[in-house]
Parts: structure tokens; C-alpha cells; sequence
């Protein structure tokens, strides 16, 4: 430890750090007894451990169920990831650009859905998607998740337009930039970091939501859906596996975002 | 209109909702001057310089560019790139890249467009940080690759909004004499706006004063500053004593301005009848201090020394007349070592009736 700071305490300093410990260990030791388990050979999860082994990866990769859950997952995801983004481009930019009345009651709309309960948003979309025949399939899932994920891409790319110097679009018009030009130009390349970081959260926000797809998705189950099914017949250690593999692949996606998010002055890859 | 104008506004209004930021304005630019436009904010300059970008719509009235009416003629196809008080340059970009964007969007063909923006690096003595970000260059620096992204097009007007407001004091001055030179080579308009009076009078032709949404006085710094036009653009400026009157004949024939400090006597009353009330100025350079009343004078006042202010190898004397008004007078240290300068001892003030200038307004 270097020189001590006089204007700090240690007592304060080491309580905080405990505090942050226990507060973290709280959180995580559910998902590590998870990943744990997910690697022991007994069928109930009780210590001691027994041996090392990959038989539940195994029997989660045999599982065709598995498989097909992932597939949809994955394809309803990235499909999510790319319609919330534009949308919420698109909404963070109107917001940025223009001033109408109303705009106060645009936003609010705008920024309501994940503040339904989505028990609520579950019921009501079946309910609103079985009227129009588009319930029970993928495409209900991927409208469902794009109705709770835009506001997110929406916000990310709105706190990024808010850091850009509201001088920077009307001097590319200036320099003979079309407002399409200024768009492609200047606003997008600004915006890349927030837009990737978007993508990447709309992804993942997709690939754990669970309640409402659980009400729309019929016979099309994404993985989440698919592990309720696999708790209600019966207890098996696979749930660890599939719930290790899910929450490696939803961090690795918010660490991108993250990354991206965080670069200061982010400069893409030169365009010609 | 005449050949030399390239700009002129005519009858120009520009309101926001209820508030009126541009009141009637009619003026013109001239072909390869240096205009300041120069007030305080909210003046309605920066409007009045947005407005000719086409960043903002007029309300009324009609801006022509060479000839033709540009009121709605989007910005990007106007031709009046701007330094803008924030250099707006693009972080996503290098130097170079800045450079070239206003060539690129002409579709410039890249060779080109690389010779072009290479030349006026160079040409900006900034030619070495071509390839570096934005965030890696200083101050002064970002103000050349601004001024070299504007220029770059070879425009026939650039529009500056204070775009050394940012900058210490050494640089500004260091900055003032690039902007003069680059204008005076390239023969380019500029238009540049600004509340610092140093900056327009030392660079501009010709100073456009605003006050209000309106314009004071249009003319060279040295006519403003000897003749202001308003009472406001004389306590604006700052460097003169006024006095505030009504204009008689005097025993001898001659005109005077009576206040309630006395009477004054001057020469310039063109056009003005006696009764009328006017506004004397007297810049603060032509004033003298005396330390017994001087004989022979025919403008003197009695005035308390109140303080005292060193700028470089002058000093202005403050005084206090009957009545709480301040009076100035700026001399050479050489020409104040003869004189008491005591705080609260009284002085007389006295100038030359030629060097009194009369305003013709209450």
C-alpha cells in the first residue's frame, strides 16, 4: 500500500471494503455454487463435492431440446439486438434533433416499457398477438423483446448525443454536408460506440428475458423457457450447466458494451 | 447596392417566439474587407452571423449573397464555412481527415482533396501533426486546423464566432496577427463577432456595433473610436468621458454645452441649433490634469482623484466631479511624475474645445 491519504480513515476504509466484499459475495455465490456444481458428479447439490466431471455439458450438448431452445435464443437475439438498436437510434436522434410539443409525453412513452411489471406485459402482448394470429412463434418473441429492449438502446445512444457538441452536426452541414451526408458523416461515426454497446445489451437483455417469452413463444421455447421446463419435471444438475453457459455468453456481451461504452474519444477503423 | 458588395442584409428581423433577437437590420459586407461585428451577449451578432450561414431562418427581410437571395438556400449549399466558438472539429477524425471533410462532401477526388488539405497544413504551420487526434493538439493548434477546415474550400467569405475566446492572452494576440495576415493574403471576407473590443478593433476595417437586436454604428475602429455615433457605443467602448447637455451660444459666439458640471465649449455642433440636447464626448487621452486651475482654459472641471490603474506604459487617473461622476484621464508616466496624485486631493480636468465630440441625442 502506498503513502496513507491523512484525509482518509482507515477504519471507514477497511469497514467499506468488507462491506463491498460481503455485498458482492451476496450476489455472486448463488452463481458460483452454480458453476460449481455445474463441474460435480452428484446428482443433488450438497457439499462435500463429489468428482470433477463434464457429464451435464454432455448431456446438455446430447439434448436436442437444448439445442433447438439455444438456436431460437440466439436467432431471436441478435434479430432483437438489431431492430432495438435502430429503433432507439432513431428515437435518441429525434430527441437529440428536434424540438415539438409534446416532447415531454414522447419521451415518457418512449422509456415506459421496462417499467411494466412483465407479468403485465406478458399477458398483454399474448393477449394483443393471438387477436392479430402472431402468437406462438418466434416472431412474437422477437416483437415482445424488441417493445422492452428499444427504450434501453434508446437511452444509451441519448446519453451519447448528449456528450457530442451540439455544434458538431450544424458545421458539417457548414463544410457542405447534406443532412443524409452529416448523418453518415459525423453523427454515426460519433454515435458507434453507444450503437455497438446497444446492440450488445439489446442482445443479452434478449437472450435472459424469460417471463414474457415464456407467455409468447408457444412451441418456439428460447433457453430460458426451456430451463423452466427442465426445473418443473425434474431437478438436474444440466440446469447449472445451461445457466453457466447463458451467463458467460450475457457477460461476455455487457463486458463488450461496457468497453465500448467506456472509450473515451473512440475513433472507428478508417472508412474509405 | 454597388460591385464591392458581396453581403447585404436587408430589413432583416429574427424573432424567438415573443423575443426579438435581430430588430430591422440593413447593412452590407464588402468584398475582401474584415467586418467585426461586435456587443454584448445577447446583442443579436452571433444570430445576426447564423443567419448568413443558414443556421437560423430570418423572420423578415431578405439576405443576399453576391447578388442572390439565400433565405432559403439550406447551409450546406451556401459556401460560408464558419470557425465556430467551440471549433466543433470532429474527434472521430485526425487532423487531416478535419481538414479534408469539406472537400470530401464536394466530392473533391481523394488525391486531391490530400494536396489541398496538405497545402493548407502547411500553410497553417500544422502540417507535422497531419495523422495526430484531435485531443492530442493544444489550444492554438485545434485554432489552425479550425481555420484550415474552413478554408481549405478557398470560400469567398469565412465567418469567425469568437474563436479566441478560448485561448490565453499571449496566444489571442498571437492568433489576432495569423487571422489579419491569412486575411489579408487570401483577400477573403471575414466576418468575425466578438464582444472584445481589442480583438475587432485591431483586426477589422470596419466594426459593426450592436446593441438590442440593433445596430449602433457601422465605421472604421478609428472613426468609432474618436466619433462614437450613440451615447451607448461611447459608454460601451468605455474610453471616453461623457457629459450631458443642452447646446448655447456662448459670450464670445462660439457653442458650448451646458451641463450641470458647467459649461463647455465646442467646435463640432454641425447641423445642431442651440436648445438642443446633445452628448459630449472626450476620449480620456485627450483630457489633462492640472494640479492648480489653469488660466487660459476654457474647459475645466474640478475633480477628487479617486484611484488609479497601470496598463503597460500609460495610467488612467480616475476622478470624481460634483455629482458622482467619474471622469478619466490617461497620460504617460513621465507626463504624471510633475503632478500631486494623491487619493481624495483636487485636480482640474481641462481639454481643448476641438477635441470634444458632440452627440446629437439626449
Amino acid at each position: 500500500m502506498s503513502a496513507h491519504d491523512p484525509n482518509r480513515n482507515r477504519t471507514v476504509d477497511r469497514g467499506l471494503m468488507i462491506y463491498l466484499v460481503l455485498a458482492y459475495a451476496f450476489v455472486f455465490a448463488p452463481i458460483a455454487a452454480s458453476f460449481v456444481f455445474s463441474f460435480n458428479s452428484d446428482r443433488f447439490p450438497s457439499l462435500p463435492l463429489g468428482s470433477f466431471t463434464l457429464d451435464w455439458y454432455r448431456a446438455v450438448a446430447d439434448d436436442p431440446l437444448v439445442w433447438s431452445g439455444a438456436r431460437n435464443t440466439f436467432i431471436v437475439g441478435v434479430i432483437v439486438g438489431v431492430i432495438s438498436t435502430l429503433l432507439g437510434f432513431g428515437a435518441a436522434y429525434t430527441d437529440y434533433r428536434y424540438k415539438f410539443a409534446g416532447k415531454q409525453v414522447y419521451l415518457a412513452l418512449a422509456l415506459l416499457p421496462p417499467t411494466i411489471p412483465v407479468i403485465i406485459l406478458g399477458l398483454a402482448m399474448l393477449a394483443y398477438l393471438s387477436r392479430i394470429n402472431l402468437s406462438g412463434n418466434a416472431l412474437s418473441v422477437i416483437i415482445s423483446h424488441v417493445v422492452v429492449c428499444a427504450p434501453f438502446a434508446m437511452a444509451i445512444i441519448r446519453l451519447r448525443l448528449s456528450q457530442m457538441d451540439p455544434a458538431l452536426e450544424p458545421a458539417a452541414w457548414n463544410l457542405g454536408a447534406s443532412e443524409w451526408a452529416a448523418m453518415r458523416h459525423v453523427i454515426l461515426p460519433f454515435c458507434a460506440p453507444a450503437i455497438f454497446g446497444a446492440l450488445f445489451i439489446t442482445m443479452a437483455l434478449s437472450f435472459d428475458e424469460f417471463a414474457v417469452a415464456w407467455f409468447v413463444s408457444g412451441l418456439n421455447e428460447t433457453l430460458p423457457v426451456k430451463v423452466l421446463g427442465f426445473l418443473q419435471g425434474q431437478v438436474s444438475p444440466r440446469i447449472n450447466a445451461i445457466g453457466t453457459f447463458v451467463f458467460i455468453l450475457s457477460m461476455t456481451l455487457v463486458i463488450l458494451a461496457q468497453l465500448l461504452l467506456s472509450r473515451r474519444d473512440a475513433r472507428p477503423a478508417d472508412e474509405e | 447596392m454597388t460591385p464591392d458588395t458581396l453581403v447585404s442584409f436587408e430589413g432583416v428581423v429574427k424573432r424567438f417566439g415573443g423575443f426579438v433577437a435581430v430588430q430591422r437590420l440593413d447593412f452590407e459586407i464588402r468584398k475582401g474587407e474584415f467586418l467585426a461585428i461586435m456587443g454584448s451577449s445577447g446583442c443579436g451578432k452571433t444570430t445576426t452571423l447564423r443567419m448568413l450561414a443558414g443556421l437560423e431562418a430570418p423572420s423578415e427581410g431578405v439576405i443576399r449573397l453576391s447578388g442572390q437571395p439565400v433565405n432559403d438556400l439550406p447551409t450546406w449549399r451556401r459556401d460560408t464555412p464558419m470557425v465556430w466558438q467551440s471549433l466543433a472539429l470532429f474527434p472521430f477524425l485526425n487532423v487531416r481527415e478535419n481538414v479534408e471533410f469539406a472537400l470530401k462532401m464536394r466530392g473533391t477526388p481523394k488525391a486531391e482533396r490530400r494536396r489541398r488539405a496538405e497545402q493548407w497544413l502547411e500553410r497553417m504551420h500544422i502540417g507535422e501533426f497531419a495523422e495526430r487526434n484531435i485531443s492530442q493538439l493544444s489550444g492554438g493548434q485545434r485554432q489552425r486546423v479550425a481555420l484550415a477546415r474552413s478554408l481549405v474550400v478557398e470560400p469567398e467569405i469565412l465567418l469567425l464566432d469568437e474563436p479566441l475566446s478560448a485561448l490565453d492572452a499571449a496566444l489571442k494576440v498571437r492568433m489576432q496577427s495569423v487571422l489579419k495576415n491569412l486575411q489579408r493574403e487570401t483577400g477573403i471576407t471575414f466576418v468575425y463577432v466578438t464582444h472584445s473590443q481589442s480583438e475587432a478593433f485591431s483586426m477589422a476595417d470596419r466594426v459593426v456595433i450592436m446593441s438590442r437586436g440593433k445596430i449602433e454604428q457601422i465605421g472604421t475602429p478609428q472613426d468609432i473610436y474618436r466619433r462614437p455615433g450613440t451615447r451607448f457605443v461611447a459608454e460601451f467602448l468605455g474610453s471616453s468621458n461623457i457629459f450631458q447637455g443642452t447646446l448655447a451660444r456662448d459670450a464670445q459666439g462660439g457653442s458650448a454645452l451646458e451641463t450641470p458640471l458647467g459649461s463647455f465649449a465646442t467646435e463640432n455642433i454641425t447641423g445642431l441649433e442651440a436648445g438642443a440636447q446633445a452628448t459630449m464626448t472626450v476620449l480620456d487621452t485627450k483630457t489633462h490634469l492640472a494640479a492648480e486651475r489653469p488660466a487660459g482654459e476654457r474647459n475645466v472641471l474640478a475633480a477628487r482623484m479617486i484611484g488609479e490603474e497601470f496598463v503597460g506604459s500609460v495610467a488612467t487617473i480616475y476622478l470624481e466631479a460634483a455629482g458622482g461622476q467619474e471622469i478619466r484621464v490617461q497620460k504617460g508616466h513621465d507626463q504624471l511624475a510633475a503632478l500631486p496624485l494623491e487619493i481624495g486631493r483636487e485636480l482640474f480636468v481641462h481639454w481643448n474645445p476641438a477635441d470634444a465630440h458632440i452627440i446629437a441625442e439626449a
